[in-house]
């Protein structure tokens, strides 16, 4: 629903701001040609779009994702100390965090959904700590290899499309800790309010 | 020859080399995940018709411009282009508008433009976080989220202040 609201106000917006700015010849315009533009998009970057799914794919069969989830394990047994007693829960964020980095969101998520179903059980609804913790973790965003970003560059007329890895690593490692740290403060003041 | 030019082919060679190594069967493995890769496609390409078509709209109209403007002396202050605010603005409700409004701001400022890469860093650095928060407790049973969705939104904002500092660092401004 909230994207019904996002769409039809700039729709709307955008008839007004034409009236008033004398723009509607441009506003009907751009009307056309942004809904050309999706296509041309998506056809320039489909070609790559592809490879890269293919790649992840073959990683994935190489057993580099139960690799990285083993490698994350340790760090994860400390943010999610109770949910690790239970063997198959850490296994599935462990699953889930290094589908995250590799990007490969549509195995990442049903994996993230059964770790957070076991530690939901008995919660009455009330969502835990650790469970606050596992979503904040989904919510912000690790990826080794950001590949829609870059084929979306590319299609622009970049050359260098992966020349942002860098900096989309140094601002990823930055937003995860902030919404870790900020979940550890809010639920020590919940308590103390409490 | 520029060190980023080794990237994509090195990794293909190491991927595929990788494969043999363990006996997968590389070709088979990568043509199965590039048809994964197109049923993505072909499920964003509707959402993407409908939300170039507004956000082109919402440039042309001058009504971009305006949002911006509306925010630019906060953004100003913390060092972000006032350029990316309808960005920002959308990355955490919708990764398809998010898409569509980067790649809009991209080819309006250029790619490689201190405004396109402040995009390009915020869109592979953050997450459509109410669309996660509700796919995880809405199957999870939850109706008390806590301090979910606050602390997830500190990890937005700090994702978007540290995609411009980001930049600023290893880009120069």
């Amino acid at each position: 629903m909230a994207m019904t609201w996002v769409w039809s106000g700039m729709v709307i917006l955008s008839l007004l701001f034409g009236i008033c700015t004398g723009n509607l010849d441009a506003v009907a315009g751009a009307a056309m040609e942004g809904a050309g533009s999706a296509i041309e998009l998506s056809l320039s970057m489909a070609g790559v779009l592809c490879l890269w799914s293919g790649v992840m794919e073959v990683m994935n069969a190489c057993g580099l994702s139960d690799q990285l989830a083993r490698a994350f394990r340790p760090l994860l047994r400390r943010l999610l100390p109770q949910a690790s007693r239970d063997r198959e829960t850490l296994s599935a964020v462990s699953a889930n965090v290094s589908a995250n980095l590799l990007g490969l969101g549509n195995a990442a998520t049903p994996l993230g959904i059964r770790a957070a179903r076991r530690m939901a059980e008995g919660c009455d609804g009330v969502a835990s700590d650790e469970l606050c913790t596992l979503v904040v973790l989904n919510t912000a965003s690790i990826q080794l290899i950001p590949a829609t970003v870059a084929t979306v560059r590319a299609a622009a007329g970049c050359q260098t499309p992966f020349d942002i890895l860098p900096a989309v690593w140094l601002s990823s490692i930055l937003s995860v800790s902030a919404g870790l740290l900020a979940a550890h403060a809010l639920s020590a003041v919940g308590r103390w309010r409490r | 020859m520029n060190l980023s030019s080794l990237v994509i082919p090195v990794l293909l060679a190491a991927v595929a080399a990788c494969g043999l190594g363990r006996r997968v069967d590389v070709y088979a493995a990568l043509t199965h995940g590039a048809e994964e890769g197109l049923s993505v496609l072909l499920r964003i390409i509707p959402a993407l018709v409908g939300l170039l078509t507004a956000v082109s709209m919402f440039r042309a109209s001058g009504a971009m411009e305006w949002l911006s403007g509306l925010c630019a002396p906060v953004l100003d202050a913390v060092g972000l282009p006032a350029a990316v605010t309808p960005l920002m603005l959308i990355r955490p409700v919708s990764g398809n508008g998010a898409l569509a409004v980067a790649t809009d701001l991209m080819s309006a400022y250029g790619p490689d433009s201190y405004v396109g890469r402040v995009a390009a860093v915020m869109l592979g650095s953050t997450e459509t976080t109410f669309y996660t928060i509700a796919v995880y407790f809405g199957s999870a049973g939850i109706y008390r989220t806590r301090h979910t969705v606050p602390a997830a939104l500190v990890a937005d904002v700090t994702g978007f202040l540290a995609s411009a500092f980001a930049v600023r660092l290893f880009f120069g401004p």
